[in-house]
């Protein structure tokens, strides 16, 4: 009787074997890692290799962990135990528009706050979440340093400062697909 | 050696040594919960992490946690002071404003380390109250339970899981106030390399992790008069099952057991340790077989359910190493429901095979799906050491006053080789026995192979038998396996044959005996106990076991013949590590 | 060319002099993080347009650097002549400012600009002037705004490598941390460790592999200037790490950055790579024998790994959790292998006290705390900003000085330093001399040197809860204190800002403080109570308001707070209009009403009133 958990998985459900040039550009940089001089610190080099995962995918599936995992020899779990720790790491979809606000202590003082709950009502998501056509991600950091433009709203690489609560559906206006 | 004081007591202690060993050294108590060690397997769990020991120490601005700070000259500790026992009140307070207080129905009742504190510690109400975690319990497997609601979060199953055992099923998951121990993606354990070993368990402090339950299928069955009901006990329960009922740990309990068994209403009592017999015979074979025709080498048992698992998913490209003999427990069954079965008249369907194991995954050995014929599985209720003492108990069964009782013929007749299945090296002493006597055609007088016993994790014998040199080696404990067959793989170790068993210690120490709570010597003594009952035996080999020779003569023809191999082989699968 | 020797060291550097002295009018332009997002791209575009319009590429040279502390009027550039010194200081820069700029000599000013006066002075090379206003004095930042980052002749022209090289041609191992030992030297990264203790402590392990890390994973929301630094003046940190290395007998060096930091890490691939092609990295540096290579290592988003146990883990690959000392990181640390742990700070005063002795160094600041700290001023102040003041400064002379006071005329309230970890500290406290020690005497620590001042508008139980939350969300749930205490600590505070606290909850409040600091693993869940306990020392009497009278005396939290139209509403209806729940009514022209049980609290009526007519009670 076959197992249900042998062999590969679907190539519907399977990420890595639905996107098999990203499947290969992980493995290529997966393999060009030193990790012969050492090989009881390979897990040395596992957050590179989640941040990389997670640059080719824009996110970390369960394959695409188990990939990294059998590459260096830990266990999923572990794998999966640094993901939920650091919040730079995902394992769900993000959306396109990556929005996020600033919280940091002098953000915070001058109304952060207020921006995110505009942010909240217009897309109507929660931090932490994608809207469902995939277009916006609603997040919140910890001080990216441009504290003298406070509050601050970042949209993928792009700084809003001094944002008010009038100025969010303009800069969801801004984010023309 | 560095002295120091403990509560103003002067004390000795060797360097490195934590305040809590010199306090301990004074019999001074410091309660402890996330702290975890086990001395006969050189295992510490030593995180720090519950606070819950935090002593003063003077001259320090903070509280030290006593379990894990080392000794230092002239250190002035004062474990009792009322700020180290305010902090200890209000970290116990914390642990319980985040854990439900359903204790009554907790399966952990009585057995908690969270409780015991409470209620030494006096704990009577929670100051602290706020929001509590939920989650979702994992009942996906036959094994084990997970109710995270309960996790405190000591890590102690991780050190099992990951440490001892490296089948690396744990972790833990988020951080801050969400942090919790979990699978990948909060998996379901059945959907795991978990090899329900039940370590975890074991280390468990708290009702997060825990057997799943089938008494009251069992009481069920019994209720059913139109059921053939019987029962067979796994070696290693005779010599714990004692401790849930006062006696002293290494007690032999065998009579009192089938005596509790037959008071319970099982139709017939027997014993595993009859298969175990069973399976000396069939795995012998094989492995002279093995060793005649050099190839396969080395054979590696496959009594063992969790280690089975453990090889399908950590070492996949060696499943053609295990003996291809089923385990005792799953030999019974499809002996019970084939030969047993026609003796008395009854048809498979209408019989049920419960067994008492002192293993978890034995309950999900039972349910592999090669296990059934026609749709009936060779053993139908799987039930821990730990269950069976709760059924005594509900029955009202004066355990420790019982007096003792015989298994029942033809399937209860054993031999001290299969009692000592139930320790680390035993089913590989037991084979030896066999095997000396077959290869050399005479009978060996010594049987004491001392060199494969004891609590160690890697044992290492050659015994010389005949011409042959056998070398042999014994692994318990998952992680111990794991270094060897590293060995083996790169070449660097040669061997006949290899037992191995998933828990440290082997079946004495199994998922499903009754809690050690760290305590090495209780361990220490059901081996002795194990090794004393082999000794009061009158016959100390599988194939000197009458009935088992009947059973081959009327049924069986011979070990390794066709039906042998129907009813008592089965084979392995491929899974995933990743 | 391989730099292999002193002489060759010398003779670059002075080339790099010489040809930097060939154009001697600077524009400084200021290509940091918050530069670049205020807009330094546009008009760095404008200076080269103009420039190559106007033919000017010979007579004057535009260097990109980081960080010149100016948050508060970014783009910011600098004209300086460097050969007679003079420099004017433009904030706030347009494009179409930068021909009238280009026109104007250094030292004066173009019209229609805004200009800034020069606070600081450089004590390695310059006397400090006889200028009250000149508070700040730059070791730390000796680079940064001054030199392009990703030039390694920029560097070498200004001293680099200098000190690296005395260490690794004329002093022993024992020499460089006897040196670092009595300048006195203390982490900047918090606790104020003695760095050359630290070193002592791994030398003192057998020889064998050793690690010398640069903790860059400044978290402390609001704290920036490890970011200035290695955006700006990259080699320094390098350097250091390398004098590091050889004191303590280390070959291996491991820089542990944010990933929200990316133009650092950037620039530190580009300096170390110059630095390796150079030989300033890697084997035999300057001939004595000594190897020594760094490696950049990324964090994932966790404060936590600030604290050195954890980083040593997510180097390793594992979650973030600190483990109980000992064993310390200097016996047992990465790999199990002695290790150093400093922040970027400490390093980066390292190559100076090497170059200018340990004396010079005790000269500046304190006699507990010698040397400088740099700050990040922000919040309410009316200068946001970067500034470097020698330990010993008063907090009025930061706030009321450097930073301009406080934004739109309003009162001084308290300032938080050492962020979620630290204290607030109030008027009555800020002409206490603040180092290290003054500042745990004050409930508060030094922390990274994040400093946010709050007006009269700010609640200070609000504020509190802020920093709790931070420490909710930034705990890494290991020890019961930290991941259920802290839990409950912010619901009892919530409880107050909700109106529902009552005598009971301030009483629990600060006993469970006393025990999570007691109690709790690491450095941030002992000090995350800190917040708390300082805001209840300093500010109980708004606690009492919120308990006993319902009210929230700084107006912020929206349970009890309400808001009135008085008199003076002239009928106008903008806030009826404004209104997101529509609960204000009233004729035109007539006085209008709030629906009390209706009004979400969202203060919009309040904001967009003109005529002051709606309070806030």
């Amino acid at each position: 009787m076959p197992c249900s958990c042998q062999g590969a998985g679907k190539p519907e459900t399977d990420i890595t074997l639905r996107y098999p040039d990203k499947t290969a550009e992980l493995n290529a940089y997966l393999d060009a890692l030193p990790l012969e001089a050492h090989p009881d610190r390979k897990r040395g080099v596992l957050i590179q290799s989640l941040h990389r995962a997670q640059q080719i995918f824009g996110y970390l599936p369960a394959e695409v962990q188990a990939l990294v995992a059998r590459k260096l020899e830990i266990s999923i779990a572990e794998v999966y135990g640094v993901i939920s720790f650091y919040s730079y790491f995902t394992d769900k979809p993000v959306g396109r528009y990556k929005i996020n606000i600033c919280t940091g202590t002098a953000c915070f003082v001058k109304g952060a706050n207020k921006i995110l709950d505009e942010f909240r009502r217009q897309l109507n998501i929660r931090e932490g979440e994608s809207t469902p056509d995939g277009k916006f991600f609603l997040g919140a950091l910890r001080c990216v340093g441009a504290c003298s433009l406070a509050p601050v709203v970042m949209v993928n690489d792009r700084v809003y400062g001094n944002v008010t609560a009038k100025m969010v559906s303009e800069i969801l206006a801004d984010c023309a697909d | 050696m560095i002295n120091l004081t403990v509560n103003d007591r002067p004390v000795s202690v060797p360097e490195g040594s934590t305040i809590l060993e010199a306090a301990r050294k004074l019999k001074i108590r410091i309660p402890t919960l996330c702290h975890f060690k086990l001395d006969c397997f050189h295992v510490e769990h030593r995180s720090g992490s519950c606070r819950i020991c935090v002593v003063e120490v003077e001259g320090r601005p903070n509280l030290a946690p006593a379990c894990c700070t080392p000794v230092a000259e002239g250190m002035k500790v004062h474990t009792n002071t009322l700020r180290a026992i305010n902090a200890r009140r209000t970290i116990l307070d914390l642990l319980l404003s985040d854990h439900p207080k359903d204790c009554l129905v907790c399966p952990k009742n009585l057995h908690c380390r969270l409780q015991s504190l409470a209620q030494e510690m006096g704990l009577h109400q929670v100051l602290y109250k706020g929001e509590q975690s939920t989650y979702n319990k994992d009942l996906s497997s036959r094994a084990i339970a997970r109710d995270l609601d309960k996790c405190i979060m000591c890590r102690r199953c991780e050190t099992a899981c990951n440490t001892i055992q490296t089948v690396g099923v744990f972790s833990g998951v988020n951080r801050g106030f969400d942090a919790v121990v979990a699978p990948a993606e909060f998996r379901p354990l059945a959907e795991t390399q978990c090899v329900f070993c039940g370590q975890c368990v074991q280390a468990c402090p708290v009702g997060a992790l825990s057997e799943i339950s089938y008494k009251y299928d069992v009481w069920r069955a019994l209720d059913d008069s139109s059921r053939t009901v019987v029962v067979q006990t796994a070696p290693a329960v005779r010599v714990a099952i004692g401790e849930e009922f006062g006696l002293p740990p290494g007690s032999i309990s065998t009579g009192k057991l089938v005596a509790a068994l037959k008071l319970l209403g099982f139709d017939k009592v027997f014993d595993t340790d009859f298969a175990a017999d069973l399976t000396i015979m069939e795995e012998t074979t094989e492995l002279i077989e093995r060793i005649k025709n050099g190839r396969n080498l080395p054979i590696l048992t496959s009594c063992c359910p969790g280690w089975v698992k453990f090889l399908e998913h950590q070492f996949p490209e060696l499943i053609y190493m295990p003996s291809s003999a089923k385990s005792p427990q799953q030999m019974f069954g499809a002996i019970a429901k084939t030969w047993y079965a026609d003796r008395i008249g009854v048809k498979p369907e209408k019989m049920t095979v419960v067994s008492i194991m002192p293993c978890l995954s034995k309950k999900y050995e039972a349910s592999r799906d090669e296990f059934t014929r026609d749709g009936v599985p060779d053993v139908d209720i799987v039930l821990s050491t730990r269950e069976l003492a709760d059924m005594i108990r509900e029955a009202g069964i004066d355990f420790a006053a019982l007096e003792e009782a015989p298994y029942d013929a033809p399937l209860g007749e054993s031999t001290g080789a299969a009692v000592i299945f139930g320790a680390s090296g035993g089913v590989l002493e037991a084979a030896l026995r066999t095997a000396a006597d077959w290869l050399t055609g005479t009978s060996l007088e010594s049987v004491d192979f001392e060199a494969v016993r004891g609590l160690e994790g890697i044992k290492e014998a050659v015994v010389k038998i005949g011409d042959l040199e056998l070398k042999a080696a014994v692994c318990s404990g998952l992680g111990n396996a794991r270094k060897l067959l590293e060995k083996i793989k790169r070449g660097e170790a040669q061997y006949h044959a290899i037992e191995i068993m998933a828990c440290p210690g082997g079946c004495l120490n199994g998922g499903g005996q009754p809690y050690h709570r760290g305590d090495s010597s209780v361990l220490e003594r059901r081996m002795e106990a194990l090794y004393r009952a082999d000794r009061e035996l009158p016959r100390r080999k599988s194939h000197e076991n009458p009935d088992i020779q009947l059973l081959y003569r009327e049924f069986l023809q011979e070990p390794g013949s066709h039906i042998a191999h129907e009813l008592l082989h089965t084979h392995y699968f491929k899974r995933k590590r990743w | 060319m391989k730099i292999d020797s002193v002489e060759k060291l010398r003779a670059r550097a002075a080339s790099a002099r010489e040809a930097a002295g060939r154009v001697p009018v600077k524009i400084l332009i200021s290509m940091g993080t918050c530069g670049l997002a205020a807009g330094a791209q546009p008009v760095r575009q404008a200076l080269r347009d103009e420039i190559a319009a106007r033919n000017l590429g010979n007579s004057l040279e535009v260097v990109e650097v980081g960080c010149m502390g100016l948050c508060h009027c970014e783009p910011s550039l600098i004209a300086w002549n460097t050969a007679t010194g003079a420099a004017t200081i433009y904030g706030d820069v347009s494009p179409q400012q930068i021909p009238a700029i280009l026109e104007t000599a250094p030292g004066e000013i173009a019209a229609g600009t805004r200009t800034l006066e020069r606070t600081w002075y450089y004590p390695e090379f310059e006397e400090k002037p006889d200028d009250p206003r000149v508070l700040q004095s730059r070791i730390v930042l000796r680079n940064t705004g001054r030199l392009n980052p990703e030039s390694l002749d920029s560097y070498l022209a200004a001293d680099g490598y200098a000190a690296l090289a005395r260490a690794l041609t004329q002093m022993t191992p024992a020499e460089v941390i006897d040196e670092i030992v009595r300048s006195g030297l203390r982490g900047r990264g918090g606790g104020g460790f003695p760095t050359g203790r630290k070193w002592q402590f791994a030398a003192a392990q057998p020889a064998g592999e050793k690690f010398m890390i640069c903790n860059a994973d400044e978290g402390d929301p609001g704290a920036f200037m490890d970011r200035a630094v290695l955006e700006g003046d990259p080699h320094a940190v390098l350097e250091a790490m390398a004098i590091g290395g050889y004191a303590t007998g280390a070959s291996n060096g491991v820089i542990y950055i944010r990933a929200e930091y990316p133009l650092a890490v950037k620039r530190l691939d580009i300096a170390i790579r110059q630095a390796e092609e150079a030989g300033l990295l890697g084997k035999n540096i300057f001939g004595s024998g000594f190897d020594f290579s760094i490696e950049i290592k990324y964090g994932a988003g966790a404060f936590v790994c600030g604290e050195e146990t954890a980083l040593i883990h997510s180097i390793e690959g594992c979650r973030g959790e600190p483990t109980f000392k000992p064993p310390f990181p200097a016996v047992q640390g990465l790999w199990k292998r002695p290790t150093v742990v400093n922040n970027v700070e400490t390093y980066a005063c390292v190559a100076a006290i090497l170059r200018k002795g340990a004396e010079w160094f005790r000269s500046i600041g304190t006699p507990g705390s010698p040397g400088t700290k740099v700050f990040a001023l922000a919040g309410k102040v009316a200068q946001v900003g970067l500034v470097e003041v020698p330990m010993g400064t008063k907090l009025r002379d930061m706030i009321f000085q450097l930073g301009g006071g406080i934004k739109n005329g309003r009162r001084f309230k308290a300032v938080q330093t050492g962020g979620p970890s630290g204290g607030c500290i109030t008027e009555a406290s800020l002409d206490v001399p603040i180092d290290y020690e003054s500042l745990k005497a004050l409930g508060s620590m030094m922390g990274s040197g994040g400093m946010i001042v709050m007006d009269e508008d700010d609640c200070m139980i609000n504020i509190a809860r802020f920093f709790l939350e931070f420490t909710l969300d930034e705990s890494c749930g290991k020890c019961t204190p930290c991941r259920i205490g802290n839990r409950r600590l912010y619901e009892m505070l919530c409880e107050i800002c909700d109106g529902r606290g009552t005598m009971d909850t301030l009483e629990r409040l600060k006993r469970l403080s006393a025990v999570i600091k007691d109690t709790a693993l690491c450095g941030l869940g002992q000090t995350s109570p800190n917040p708390v306990l300082s805001t209840l020392k300093n500010f109980e009497d708004e606690y009492l308001a919120h308990i006993r009278d319902n009210r929230c005396p700084a107006g912020v939290c929206p349970n009890l707070i309400h808001y009135e139209i008085t008199e003076r509403c002239v009928g106008c209806g903008i806030c009826a209009r404004q209104c997101p729940v529509g609960c204000i009514a009233g004729e035109r022209k007539m006085i209008h009403q709030i629906d009390q049980t209706r009004c979400v609290k969202c203060g919009v009526c309040y904001q967009v009133c003109k005529f002051h007519a709606v309070e806030k009670c």
